[in-house]
């Protein structure tokens, strides 16, 4: 009789599921082959398709994107201090990396054949406008693959008088996937926003944009047609009545959404890189069995934190800035994202941001319980949480109740909004608070930098008192700028009050950093740091945090897409799918749970993978050495 | 005196926080807060507590030892036969408190703001896109003010002879129809209304009514008459130049932002 061992079992299971997902695709064959403008993706549809490869794709993508940046970073300071742990954890980083790397192209190539065979005119219209980008973008691709191979296998060959080379060759590989990114964003930002400002137009297409104002109007004469134009006149980039794309394809690439985007992308990426690196620190902390191992990765996921936290800082920044260009582009997108269609979906932003912010708190508060010295800030702790609270409260508050309360308690509060909560749904205020936590969580990290060091310069009270006086004006300042807000034109809060508000934050965080490290230049120690003495409690948190980071993406993923509601390219190609509705709310927050876990588990089994390899590698090392050691005793 | 323990106080600040939110701030200082928002506040205070008490392992050591003593030791057994009853008849009368049929009516599944549509129409005529039409009004402010007032008051008569029985004559939302109606009329005199909006959302508003509102975030359930069949496209300027000039408040505009 034939024996049932693992490997069959595995065997007759992964047989089962090739052949379900063959009869899930069957129906594909069915289709008709001829031209097409939509063609069904079997059983989950195209939309839902597409969504979960090119969410997976971002994932992946954002990770391989953000890693090497710090890597790189880390590398330097390791080489510039001769410490080689820096070194090592870069190298650490970068094997994380390449495992990610080809499952990043991979998922891109699943995107790819999603996209061309069940959105073919779209396909079509884009290349057709994008095709020199296109060829540009497997070029960086090509330049990004070797450099990482080259940085990532020529990393022990490349130490000691290399060590230049090897680092220029990381910063490369930076220029590299920055790159790739600012490409493929101009394909999906054009979508969002298929205009320019008249300023950076091309020539051709400020002729031709003129050209169709005079037909439309014959009244007009080419100096009465340029009345009221200026730098910032926002030009569609498609001729209004035929829809023909008439700019070039810098114009397309330099939409006016592509900067905001890159931008933002390119922090969340460190934020992103930073969490998951932290996150695996985690784990392999939790199943550490030595207490080397502990010491190391404690070290490891507070680096990656660090490192997170550094991204998280400028995010909701740029994530306003971003969306203010989105109403500068077209406020009726605007109202749909912020108050009407999508304005639940920042409640739960708001929640999730929370999350980060507080996970990222704790783990900081939780490492200064193995610093020897650091008792004295525990007294802080109450009063900043209290903060940090209060404002994630004003934040996630929303300013509409209607959809949930009762009749009765509509009728109490006299309206949908309360008269005084309500206040809090208010950009002024969300802007304040969020000012606030960002500013309570950088003292959070100065006390824990401060932690077991005694300042021997000699103007160390005169500095401190400095410092708290900074953090009091700051804080005043911000929260009375936010109170201003509510009274002034929208035009004067978006431009000038908010900005200033990030200013002071800014310069805060700036001025105090220098004086710090002054302040703390000779500083004496009051105790060690026990790395790999950490709680269990404070590694959970760290991959909550990646988690939460996951799934913010996924929905944020959601709002950006979602806002261009039943248009391809907004206000230029219709979407006339059976998919042309907005998913609902609930249905997004599915999606994009699924999405996580499977990204969760690829990255698992990825590790799982590296780990598997360096296992083997070290009981060979322990074989080798045992067999040494015995022909030695021989 | 004897000290409370950690776990007393977490449970007094709790407890507190609610009273507070529930009675005072809801209650006193303004008006009630919906159940909803109170239990978001309170789980907020509650992650609060729990970051406190478990980020050092003493304080949870410390936060934990009246549980752990109520449950070992004997001569704590009152107090836990007492907890014993409590527990359940909570979670019942919690229980009872979600499940149980009540007379009110459910919320509105309204969105806070419609979607304006991309084109700005007044009747059939297109006056242009919503995002770059102007009040043709607007500019008397700076240009000619005699000619601003002029319209000003134009459009507090429109809005007298027709607009404030339901929107108020301070503005605010609170006329006479103004009970009788779900959802209930805009309060002018919010922060987050007129600054919010440029004038051209208001134009739509106004000359659309609630049978004009939009496919998306249905269902709707304005009262808003379609004020394009009674007013011209001038008096819906001059109402619209007349809610600003009567707040305070400057709707949206986008000028040299960059």
């Amino acid at each position: 009789m034939m024996k049932i061992t693992k490997k069959r079992i595995y065997l007759i299971l992964g047989c089962v599921l090739v052949g379900y997902a063959l009869l899930a695709v069957a129906p594909v064959f069915a289709q008709d082959a001829t031209e097409a403008e939509y063609r069904a993706f079997p059983k989950i549809g195209s939309r839902s398709a597409a969504w979960i490869a090119a969410q997976l794709h971002l994932l992946f993508g954002s990770f391989i994107l953000g890693v090497p940046m710090f890597a790189v970073i880390i590398e330097f300071i390791g080489w510039k201090t001769k410490d080689m742990r820096y070194d090592r954890m870069a190298q650490e980083f970068i094997k994380l990396c390449m495992g990610a790397f080809s499952t990043t192209a991979l998922l891109g190539g699943v995107l790819v054949f999603i996209l061309i065979w069940c959105y073919p005119k779209v396909m079509t219209k884009l290349s057709g406008i994008f095709g020199p980008t296109m060829i540009f973008y497997v070029i960086l691709f090509f330049g990004e693959t070797f450099t990482l191979y080259l940085y990532s296998y020529g990393w022990d060959k490349m130490q000691g008088r290399h060590k230049g080379w090897h680092l220029f060759l990381g910063v490369l590989l930076n220029v590299f996937g920055t790159a790739i990114m600012f490409v493929s964003n101009a394909w999906l930002s054009y979508q969002t926003s298929p205009a320019t400002q008249y300023g950076v137009l091309s020539e051709g297409r400020r002729k031709s944009w003129i050209e169709e104002k005079l037909a439309a109007d014959p009244a007009l004469t080419p100096e009465t047609a340029m009345e009221g134009v200026t730098s910032h006149t926002m030009v569609p980039l498609h001729n209004e009545t035929t829809g023909e794309f008439m700019g070039t394809v810098w114009d397309a690439v330099n939409n006016f959404t592509w900067m905001p985007v890159n931008i933002h992308r390119l922090v969340g990426n460190i934020a992103f890189g930073g969490s998951i690196v932290a996150a695996y620190a985690a784990f392999r902390f939790l199943v550490a069995k030595t207490k080397e191992d502990k010491a190391h990765y404690d070290w490891m996921g507070y680096t990656g934190n660090f490192i997170a936290l550094c991204g998280l800082i400028p995010l909701p920044f740029l994530g306003y800035w971003l969306g203010r260009e989105i109403y500068m582009f077209n406020n009726t997108m605007g109202i749909n994202m912020m108050g009407s269609l999508f304005s639940w979906l920042f409640i739960i932003q708001a929640v999730m941001i929370g999350v980060l912010f507080i996970g990222a708190n704790y783990y900081l508060w939780s490492g200064m319980g193995r610093i020897e010295g650091a008792e004295i800030y525990a007294r802080y702790r109450p009063y900043m949480i209290t903060v940090i609270i209060i404002c994630v409260a004003i934040w996630m508050t929303p300013r509409t109740l209607s959809k949930i309360s009762t009749a009765s308690e509509l009728s109490a509060m006299g309206g949908a909004n309360h008269p005084h909560l309500g206040l809090f749904g208010l950009m002024t205020a969300k802007n304040t608070a969020v000012n606030i936590i960002i500013l309570t969580t950088f003292l959070s990290f100065l006390f824990y930098r401060r932690s077991g060091k005694v300042p021997t310069a000699n103007w160390k009270k005169i500095g401190n008192i400095g410092i708290s006086a900074l953090f009091f004006l700051a804080t005043v300042s911000i929260v009375v700028i936010g109170i201003v807000g509510f009274s002034v034109p929208t035009d004067l809060r978006v431009n000038i009050l908010t900005p200033y508000q990030v200013l002071i934050a800014l310069a805060v965080m700036a001025i105090v950093t220098i004086v710090d490290i002054f302040m703390y230049r000779k500083a004496t120690t009051s105790g060690t740091i026990k790395w790999g003495e950490m709680t269990d409690r404070s590694q959970y948190v760290l991959i909550l945090v990646a988690i939460t980071f996951t799934s913010l993406m996924g929905l944020m993923g959601y709002a950006r897409s979602g806002l261009r509601e039943a248009w391809h390219i907004f206000g230029v190609m219709q979407d006339t799918s059976a998919d042309a509705f907005t998913p609902l709310l609930s249905e997004a927050v599915n999606m994009v749970a699924i999405i996580m876990v499977v990204f969760f588990a690829l990255v698992g089994f990825i590790f799982w993978l590296g780990l598997w390899g360096e296992k083997k590698k070290q009981e060979d090392a322990v074989t080798t050495e045992a067999v040494a050691t015995a022909e030695g005793d021989d | 005196m004897k000290r409370l323990s950690l776990f007393t106080i977490c449970l007094i600040i709790l407890i507190g926080s609610w009273v507070v939110l529930r009675f005072a701030i809801g209650g006193i200082v303004s008006v009630p807060i919906p159940g909803s928002v109170i239990a978001m506040y309170m789980g907020l205070i509650i992650i609060a507590v729990l970051v406190h008490i478990s980020v050092e392992d003493s304080l949870f050591r410390e936060f934990l030892r009246p549980i752990h003593e109520t449950l070992v030791d004997n001569n704590l057994r009152v107090r836990r036969r007492v907890i014993a009853v409590l527990i359940p008849l909570f979670l019942l009368g919690y229980t009872h408190s979600i499940i149980a049929q009540r007379a009110n009516p459910p919320g509105s599944p309204r969105d806070a703001h419609p979607s304006p549509p991309l084109e700005l129409t007044y009747k059939d005529e297109v006056i242009g896109t919503m995002q770059d039409v102007v009040n043709p009004f607007r500019h008397y402010e700076k240009d000619d003010p005699e000619a601003f007032k002029a319209h000003v008051e134009n459009g507090r008569r429109v809005y007298y002879d027709n607009c404030f029985y339901c929107h108020g004559d301070h503005l605010d939302g609170q006329a006479h129809f103004a009970p009788y109606l779900q959802p209930l009329p805009a309060n002018f005199q919010d922060p987050g209304i007129i600054p919010n909006f440029q004038e051209s959302f208001f134009f739509w508003r106004i000359a659309k009514g609630g049978p004009g509102l939009p496919a998306a975030g249905t269902p709707w359930d304005s009262a808003m008459p379609i004020w394009e069949n009674y007013l011209t496209k001038d008096e819906i300027w001059d109402v619209i130049l007349f809610l600003s000039d009567y707040t305070g408040y400057q709707p949206r505009t986008f000028g040299e932002a960059h």
